[in-house]
């Protein structure tokens, strides 16, 4: 096997059994990260993220296909898996009564650092998660940002090669998320650790070297942030209608709109060809006296492209 | 060798985490030791399985020296109080039925001759309904009677509807009783009580905690971050066995030491057998409790589980029922409490003070249970979240 391929799933398929019969929750998914690589899977909740994340690793049974971490498999080998992996799940919690120190030693034993080594590891990593001035603070009393932080530092101190995030940064305010951003980029580059993280926030799948795009259970694409961009037909253009119902109607029936995105009171349209349909739209809106201001072309961005993919999944699936 | 050392490093540092939980937890750790305080006080106060001061009527058709005498005894026995005095037995029905006196009192006339004749009869009503106060009534009364060789007829009274139901050759039927009591001479309840009270809320303590123990983890969401490390279910489990079983150690013997001291109960037998025996009980306990928690979805289903666990445990473990009077199938229902096997190793040790010799089925037993639920509690406390 490719010894560059780190995480890799063939055919996954995930089913749960509920009242209502079986759901689907990971339907035939192929994906493969690349040593080193930071890989974002991404989808609205609900998609199969985290189910996708907990089969690889080994938390959840699988049904079919294959899936496994450093060459070893997720069902045969959990424990090797759990040796040489670094996780923080979605709901994750760390033993609150104990302090930061507590826990950083905690998880240290757990994955059998000898106690000689230990201190210098942890002393370095609260060092990288900024967190060495609260060692003797309660986990359970530290701000949603800092117990991320001591999260991240807990499942980094076997020195993983690889690590999984489960939606690391849900619930956490933006410049917490950016310096958990920053302390993702230094352990990638400082140490070459693949990284496997689930988000539902775009600004941060665009910081990723590869995001796979995940749909009722499907990954629906998977490629670079640009690629999944260019995915996309079409321009973009912005503007903000006056009276927005009407205007919205109006340039959905409009020749070459291939597709409407509500952004609050902005509408950002996908045209075929920009240079021909910009004056034509201002036309049609003049014509039925809807005032608009800010007309502008803008470059897409990973949300219009992410909306627009999976509303043609969501057609694809009522034709 | 490597890999257990490993292991016990794993063990140790879940072994510190769950010390840590146990002894920081404040509120928790309080409610180890008021909880089961309150607990003893309120049963050993409230609870009382023979009933005094029966209010009683009484009729007394003699009205001679023999019978002041006895009505004296009866009175003096603390069983009966007389609060009503009537002409017949009629009368004395219809008290019962009114509930205004749970006994009645009957004395015929003639009595001091009949008693001196070695004739003597006394009849005594009590109310059915309640059978708390037959039982005693008929306990205080047979003492009192024998005392007196007079026999005694006793009659409970039903209350049915508007009347009383009288029931035919009353005076047929004289009882002569000959019971010594063994173990509990003075028929101290709290003697007979005490040791099963300490097993019952050392039982509702260590199942409650156990049973939380392994579904808040999952809830709180430290299960899910523990289990995606090298730890092993087994390491896992027994962390969650130690530090429960020593803070309740410590919980038994301060509520056993309260027995002693407060309460006069007496340890007749060996109180290392005593301490042996009850770990082993202890284990069976945490063994059931981590079998709950393991197959709970929620706090709330391990929490509605032990209630009904907890009432099972009052009706059928022998601590207030006879489990030789009941059906068989209640009494197999009831094998599924350590309890029940635990109650007659407590009351043999500390009431009887026999040896574990005399023990052994009951000792066995506990051990069965304790490992066939740890192995339970382990198969189902998988290595993964499904």
């Amino acid at each position: 096997m490719a010894a560059e391929i780190t995480i890799s799933a063939h055919g996954l398929v995930k089913r749960f059994q509920t009242q209502r019969g079986a759901i689907t929750a990971v339907d035939h998914v192929d994906l493969e990260v690349r040593q080193g690589e930071t890989f974002g899977l991404i989808g609205p909740d609900g998609a199969g993220k985290s189910t996708t994340t907990r089969v690889i690793l080994g938390l959840l049974r699988r049904d079919e296909g294959e899936s496994g971490i450093l060459g070893f498999d997720s069902m045969r080998d959990s424990y090797a898996i759990r040796e040489q992996v670094g996780y923080i799940a979605q709901q994750f919690a760390l033993p609150a009564d104990m302090t930061v120190m507590e826990n950083m030693s905690f998880f240290a034993n757990l994955h059998g650092i000898h106690r000689s080594t230990q201190k210098k590891r942890i002393l370095e990593l609260l060092d990288f998660a900024g967190l060495s001035e609260f060692t003797a603070r309660p986990a359970g009393k530290l701000s949603g940002g800092m117990k991320k932080k001591l999260a991240l530092a807990c499942s980094l101190v076997h020195e993983p090669k690889v690590v999984m995030l489960d939606e690391p940064t849900l619930g956490v305010d933006p410049v917490s998320r950016r310096d958990f951003w920053n302390i993702l980029s230094n352990l990638r580059v400082e140490k070459g650790t693949t990284i496997f993280v689930t988000t539902p926030y775009m600004d941060e799948a665009e910081r990723c070297n590869r995001v796979g795009l995940m749909f009722q259970g499907r990954l629906v694409a998977y490629d670079t942030p640009t690629a999944i961009k260019n995915m996309v037909p079409g321009q973009l253009l912005e503007f903000i209608p006056q009276r927005f119902v009407p205007a919205r109607e109006l340039v959905t029936t409009l020749e070459g709109v291939l597709e409407v995105q509500t952004y609050g009171a902005t509408l950002h349209l996908f045209l075929d060809d920009i240079a021909l349909r910009q004056p034509q739209i201002e036309a049609a809106l003049n014509a039925q006296n809807l005032a608009f201001s800010g007309m502008r072309v803008i470059e897409p961005r990973m949300e219009e492209a992410f909306i627009s993919l999976i509303r043609r999944q969501e057609e694809a699936q009522h034709v | 060798m490597t890999s257990m050392t490993r292991s016990f490093q794993r063990f140790s540092a879940l072994l510190y985490k769950e010390m840590v939980q146990i002894l920081r937890d404040r509120r928790t750790l309080m409610l180890f030791f008021l909880l089961p305080v309150i607990e003893l006080f309120l049963f050993a106060y409230a609870v009382s399985l023979n009933v005094y001061h029966l209010p009683t009527a009484l009729v007394d058709q003699s009205m001679d020296v023999r019978s002041r005498d006895f009505v004296d005894a009866l009175v003096k026995s603390n069983y009966f109080d007389i609060t009503q005095t009537y002409q017949n037995e009629q009368q004395v029905i219809q008290a019962i039925d009114a509930g205004e006196v749970k006994a009645g009192v009957i004395i015929p006339p003639n009595f001091a001759e009949d008693v001196n004749s070695g004739q003597g009869n006394v009849l005594i009503l009590l109310d059915g309904s309640d059978s708390f106060s037959v039982q005693s009534g008929y306990n205080g009364a047979s003492a009192i009677t024998q005392a007196y060789s007079i026999n005694l007829t006793t009659q409970a009274v039903k209350k049915s509807g508007g009347g009383a139901v009288l029931l035919a050759g009353v005076n047929n039927t004289p009882i002569t009783t000959a019971t010594r009591v063994l173990y509990n001479p003075d028929l101290r309840d709290l003697v007979f009580l005490l040791p099963g009270l300490i097993a019952l809320i050392i039982q509702n303590i260590i199942v409650a905690h156990s049973a939380m123990a392994v579904v808040r983890e999952r809830e709180v969401g430290t299960f899910e971050q523990i289990l995606a490390t090298p730890a092993r279910p087994i390491e896992m489990i027994l962390s969650k066995l130690i530090p429960g079983m020593l803070v309740v150690m410590v919980d038994m013997a301060f509520i056993l030491t309260l027995g002693v001291f407060w309460f006069n109960v007496p340890i007749n037998g060996s109180i290392v057998a005593l301490v042996v025996w009850s770990l082993l009980f202890i284990v069976s306990g945490m063994a059931l409790g981590l079998l709950i928690s393991s197959v709970s979805k929620t706090q709330r289903q391990a929490q509605q589980i032990t209630a009904v666990l907890n009432m099972f445990t009052l009706l059928l473990s022998g601590f207030i029922y006879s489990r030789s009077s009941m059906p068989v199938w209640t009494q197999i229902v009831g094998d599924i409490i350590p309890l029940t096997f635990y109650l007659k190793i407590i009351r043999g040790i500390i009431t009887k003070g026999v040896g574990s010799a005399y023990l052994t089925s009951d000792i066995l037993a506990l051990v069965i249970y304790s490992v066939v639920a740890l192995v339970f509690a382990a198969a189902v406390f998988k290595k993964r979240l499904d």
